[in-house]
């Protein structure tokens, strides 16, 4: 168990670093001279790109940089915004909470609906209930959120004006309201991929020999249902984990679609302005939770799952 | 799990489709980036214009047409090149195995651990290279998938008898893994590309509609949504046709790569 967790931890440590790595290199990698990069669209004085090259080392070697700047980076200083002239840390918390009341609410979507139509399809494997569903799901796996949303947006906020068009509302039960659509579109696909994987994992079990040996002992619908459902969602819930990794990525498209200002539109803006620190600082933090969170996962996996255990993981 | 055979059939009719909007598209739309700033957005059905005009009096239903292209030719291209980067490697790794198969695997087990979309995001975005840098990102993001499922499938081939027979008969190593292990993991390599061709056109219009990847003014699918999108009091049409577009065009290449996959994978468990 200890080493099973200790090699996770290094080779998640492994891919953070190499993760920073690149996340440092994209302020050389984009265009130009990173001073004035950094500057903006200002047209800079001598002094102030002396002292932005100071206050970055840019004269200091490349690698020399870099260990400076994940230094600064684990002790969580992101720097300054380019665009708004404000710590990066300050614009992360304005903008954080309604990332995860967005990610919240969907993962409770997908979850709610997601699942027990996989178990159901399972259940009926074959019949025209599984088919449709299945192939919905194809369907939903494969949608681009952001087309899912505005066509939404359309239907329920302009056409039929049920939901608000855009924007986060004014704080408490008008911003949970003003989330059902964009929530809706994220759990369109990740809700579609929760359904596969609930019913792939449900039917396997179904196939093992427990099942018809429970049959042929009499046992009644009820009772093998439940036997199957306690190991069959053993993989569901592991799984349902990485999910919420995805969810938080996804955010990105979700929030530009429907204009809500957290942490995924801020990303695309901050690109799009060359905004540095704001864009190393998200896509940091974003990978860091998304590869924690598998690792968590995995742990978990390798302590609630007896077979894992014997097995060995990979 | 037994499927009607209808269901390639369903999905290759919006297939055709598309396919000919890319080909005939100087025909079909001849007037796509024509701009009449007068007129400016008009709803679905004014002046012969069946699904209406945007900001820049462009005709909707011809600028889908004309994105086509630009919708399905990289994503294309993204699925095959990293198909071939994934035979090349896997085959190599799954079959020569040893130190190159740890170093090949850690590679892809890295490439598989980032988030693709952010990353995709981030550099194509930082960069500004347009289209075909964006084209070459995705190449390498999805690059790690293929090399696994590759890897894999000749790995399940190596054991066979047919390989250890061509092994007694002393052919080359070279010639055993080109001319008899690659014929029989294509089946599963063109489904797995399909799969990628729809994941590719998602992400390729998720980048345009976000402002990264094709140029302003160029018919894209994507670009289309993000201009629509303040249309959408004016005209419905702006965001519901190249969205529709988006939506079922990925659906269609899914659901065939899905049957394929399906198909093959019982082929193989009945040998």
């Amino acid at each position: 168990m200890a080493r099973f967790i200790a090699v996770r931890l290094a080779a998640t440590l492994l891919l953070l670093l190499a993760l920073s790595f690149i996340v440092f290199g994209l302020l050389h990698l984009t265009p130009g001279d990173p001073a004035r990069n950094l500057l903006g669209p200002r047209n800079p004085s001598p002094e102030a790109l002396a002292a932005i090259r100071e206050k970055y080392r840019l004269d200091e070697p490349f690698l020399r940089q870099y260990f400076l700047w994940l230094n600064d980076v684990l002790h969580f200083r992101f720097g300054t915004s380019i665009r708004s002239d404000t710590p990066v840390t300050t614009l992360l918390a304005d903008r954080v909470v309604l990332t995860l009341q967005l990610a919240l609410m969907s993962f409770v979507l997908t979850v709610a609906v997601g699942v027990p139509l996989g178990i159901a399809a399972a259940w009926r494997a074959g019949s025209l209930f599984d088919r449709t569903v299945s192939v919905s799901s194809v369907i939903g796996v494969g949608a681009p959120s952001y087309a899912v949303g505005l066509v939404l947006l359309y239907v329920f906020g302009v056409w039929l004006e049920i939901f608000p068009v855009y924007g986060s509302g004014d704080g408490g039960l008008d911003t949970w309201w003003h989330l059902v659509l964009p929530a809706i579109t994220l759990a369109f696909g990740i809700g579609a991929l929760a359904f596969k994987v609930t019913r792939t994992a449900v039917a396997s079990e179904l196939q093992q020999d427990y099942v018809a040996f429970a049959y042929s002992r009499g046992l009644t619908h009820s009772q093998v249902r439940a036997l199957v459902l306690r190991n069959a969602l053993i993989p569901v819930a592991t799984s349902l984990g990485l999910v919420f990794g995805f969810l938080f990525g996804g955010t990105i498209l979700v929030e530009v679609t429907f204009a809500l200002s957290g942490i995924g539109g801020l990303l695309a803006s901050s690109v799009t302005f060359k905004d540095i620190p704001v864009v190393q600082a998200i896509t940091l933090i974003t990978a860091a939770v998304i590869a924690l969170t598998a690792l968590a996962v995995d742990v978990l996996y390798y302590a609630v799952d007896p077979r894992v255990r014997q097995r060995g993981l990979r | 799990m037994k499927r009607l055979p209808i269901t390639p059939l369903v999905a290759a009719v919006p297939l055709a489709v598309v396919a000919v909007f890319v080909v005939g598209a100087q025909w079909l739309a001849p007037d796509a980036t024509t701009q009449d700033i007068y007129t400016g957005v008009t709803p679905p059905g004014t002046d012969g214009h069946l699904f209406g005009t945007d900001q820049l009096g462009r005709d909707i239903w011809q600028l889908s047409i004309a994105g086509a292209g630009s919708a399905v030719i990289g994503p294309i291209v993204i699925a095959i090149g990293s198909m071939m980067l994934g035979l090349l490697l896997g085959t190599l790794a799954g079959y020569i195995g040893g130190g190159l198969d740890l170093v090949l695997s850690k590679y892809a087990d890295l490439l598989l651990a980032l988030p693709t979309t952010l990353i995709a995001l981030v550099v194509a975005g930082l960069v500004d290279g347009g289209y075909w840098v964006t084209v070459l990102v995705l190449l390498v993001l999805f690059s790690p998938t293929d090399i696994r499922i590759a890897r894999g499938a000749v790995m399940a081939q190596a054991t066979r008898p047919y390989i250890e027979s061509a092994r007694v008969l002393q052919l080359s190593r070279t010639r055993i893994m080109f001319r008899h292990i690659l014929p029989n993991v294509l089946p599963i390599a063109l489904a797995t590309m399909l799969l990628n061709v729809a994941f590719a056109l998602v992400a390729m219009s998720a980048l345009s509609f976000l402002g990264f990847g094709v140029g302003p003014g160029t018919p894209d699918w994507g670009r289309q949504l993000s201009d629509g999108r303040d249309l959408i009091g004016q005209n419905w049409g702006a965001v519901v046709v190249p969205g529709l577009l988006i939506i079922i065009t990925a659906a269609a290449i899914n659901l065939m790569g899905d049957w394929l996959q399906e198909r093959f994978e019982q082929r193989g468990a009945q040998r």
